[in-house]
């Protein structure tokens, strides 16, 4: 057993080398949940850098997750090139309508600059914010979107779906279009402190295309994409099914993948065999109606199934935990993670259920 | 018509769409328009939908298809076709999200299978109810992505009840597919796992309807 307790960044980075450090890392995702902190609106919440810096302070301190979380919402990124976002009271917001209304406005599509975004200098100063603070003792998250996903929140998905099949030279300048964007986004947060991008790519998963479609799609991409970006990435596929392109998404170069709840961790890990670390992949939508108990139940059934050897974060399974989850569940998540995931997971090695508390 | 199914299901995975539509042709050639539909595109939806549902197949070939098929059914079953008109009103729905695809997926699949359905776009709870009650609809589908709007369909369902309204909700989505209570917990009468599911179950009201 490790005598002495790690911090956050040790303890991940020991996990993501494949080895075990003191505890399994819990990576919990509470973006949102910063608004309720600091008692304001989501809207407003997101509308100032320090607040959101605050806020992912205090559920740091409050939770005792192992990462800090520099997600706002995912149309942020699509408000850099002329869209709007569409805030609710009780959920993440919304991207507006698609800026893209015909195909061919993509022969018109400049890559944006990011200095003339509002929202995404707010992320970087929220980046710059959260590094003064934690340092190097705690991981700080970014966020950029895929290349190959960007495009459901540019056209909506119906269309987009069709511009994939239906017309391969648009959709490959605009490839080309978001990718410059995806590398200058996701260096700049590097840049401004973030240690890793967590890459939402969940279009590439076998639930939305099919794999034959996503080997000549969302995977060049996102091995361009990848190699463009100058730290460590996580591919995370925002509740979608990895398994079957498990091995391509290893060939990407992604250091850790983010799994679905729909998945099998112990079949996952088995075949990830080392070389990629996986996020997940407790049910965040379940999550809401769990007692405690059960929330201790699905942290012991995660870490049996990939937390022998280290290469696993704990983590929900969509990248974003739902505004609804009462306080005492994660409250309780964080406990059992702290009690059940201590290494070297003798109850695990000792073959114990994971369903007996 | 056995011998066509397979071939068809096919051509729909691999969206070949010249082979779907001589497939078609044949099938409509042997029985009619409405066999055609009722022995083909139906079980050949069913199927990918539990295909989807199972992993293998993938949300793009489900939507892809299914307005595939749909185009196939309006040519030979346009919408003031007799054979669509002995079906309860219903109506589909967007409740108070921003994300369509669903929707259009279980559109097409429903039209594609002989169904004449209202399209109600997105609505928000009171416009819903008020809306459901004014066009007399007996049965309403409603499709949802995020949870919060999910949340929201137990309004929809209270809204009706206290209007007396008649009306059976069938729901879907990622929210009910990730947790399998939940429409229970809102008040819905069913949920569909995949959008074949929600034509089988109207099917079935369908038919106990008086």
């Amino acid at each position: 057993m490790n005598a002495v307790p790690m911090n956050c960044m040790q303890r991940t980075l020991t996990a993501l080398g494949q080895r075990e450090p003191d505890r399994v890392p819990l990576f919990l995702l509470t973006a949102m949940q910063g608004a309720r902190e600091l008692g304001v609106s989501i809207q407003d919440y997101f509308s100032r850098a320090d607040w959101v810096a605050e806020g992912q302070m205090r559920l740091h301190r409050k939770y005792g997750g192992d990462c800090l979380y520099a997600f706002y919402y995912a149309s942020i990124e699509t408000e850099a090139f002329g869209g709007d976002t569409v805030f609710i009271p009780d959920g993440p917001p919304n991207c507006g309508a698609p800026i893209i209304r015909r195909f061919e406005d993509i022969d018109a599509l400049q890559v944006p600059e990011l200095g003339q975004s509002p929202g995404l200098l707010r992320v970087l100063q929220t980046i710059d914010l959260l590094k003064a603070q934690a340092a190097d003792t705690v991981p700080i998250v970014g966020v950029a979107i895929s290349p190959f996903s960007l495009p459901v929140m540019q056209l909506g998905f119906d269309s987009y779906l069709e511009l994939m099949h239906e017309q391969p030279d648009r959709f490959q300048r605009l490839m080309t279009i978001n990718q410059a964007f995806t590398v200058q986004w996701a260096n700049a947060q590097l840049k401004a402190g973030a240690t890793a991008i967590c890459y939402f790519d969940p279009v590439s998963s076998p639930t939305i295309v099919p794999r034959a479609t996503y080997l000549k799609t969302g995977y060049p991409a996102a091995r361009a994409t990848l190699a463009g970006i100058h730290g460590p990435t996580a591919t995370h596929l925002a509740s979608g099914r990895a398994l079957p392109i498990l091995e391509d998404l290893i060939a990407t170069g992604t250091a850790v993948v983010g799994v679905s709840a729909l998945e099998d961790l112990a079949e996952l890990k088995a075949a990830a065999a080392g070389r990629v670390s996986l996020l997940g992949n407790l049910n965040g939508i379940e999550m809401r109606r769990w007692t405690p108990a059960q929330a201790e139940m699905e942290v012991k059934r995660a870490i049996a199934g990939a937390g022998v050897g280290g290469g696993f974060l704990l983590s929900d399974n969509h990248g974003e935990i739902p505004w609804q989850v009462p306080d005492e569940i994660l409250f309780a998540i964080a406990e059992a993670a702290r009690s059940w995931g201590r290494y070297p997971l003798t109850w695990v090695r000792d073959g114990a259920d994971p369903d007996a508390c | 018509m056995d011998d066509l199914l397979g071939p068809f299901r096919q051509s729909l995975e691999s969206l070949d769409r010249l082979a779907a539509e001589s497939l078609f042709e044949q099938a409509v050639e042997r029985s009619s328009p409405l066999g055609a539909v009722e022995s083909l595109v139906v079980p050949a939806l069913e199927q990918i939908g539990g295909e989807w549902q199972s992993g293998s197949i993938a949300l793009s070939q489900i939507y892809l298809s299914g307005r595939l098929c749909e185009e196939l059914v309006e040519r030979v079953l346009p919408a003031s076709d007799p054979d669509r008109k002995h079906q309860p009103r219903s109506a589909i729905v967007v409740l108070s999200d921003f994300h369509m695809l669903g929707k259009r997926i279980v559109y097409a699949l429903m039209r594609a299978s002989g169904f004449e359905l209202l399209d109600y776009g997105r609505m928000e709870v009171d416009e819903l109810v008020a809306r459901c009650l004014r066009d007399r609809i007996r049965v309403l589908l409603i499709s949802v992505l995020m949870l919060p709007s999910a949340l929201k369909v137990r309004e929809v369902c209270a809204g009706l009840q206290a209007s007396g309204g008649e009306v059976k909700v069938i729901v879907g989505g990622a929210p009910f597919l990730f947790d399998p209570q939940l429409w229970r917990e809102v008040g819905a009468d069913a949920m569909g796992r995949n959008a074949a599911d929600a034509v089988t179950i109207v099917r079935q009201w369908m038919d106990n309807m008086p």
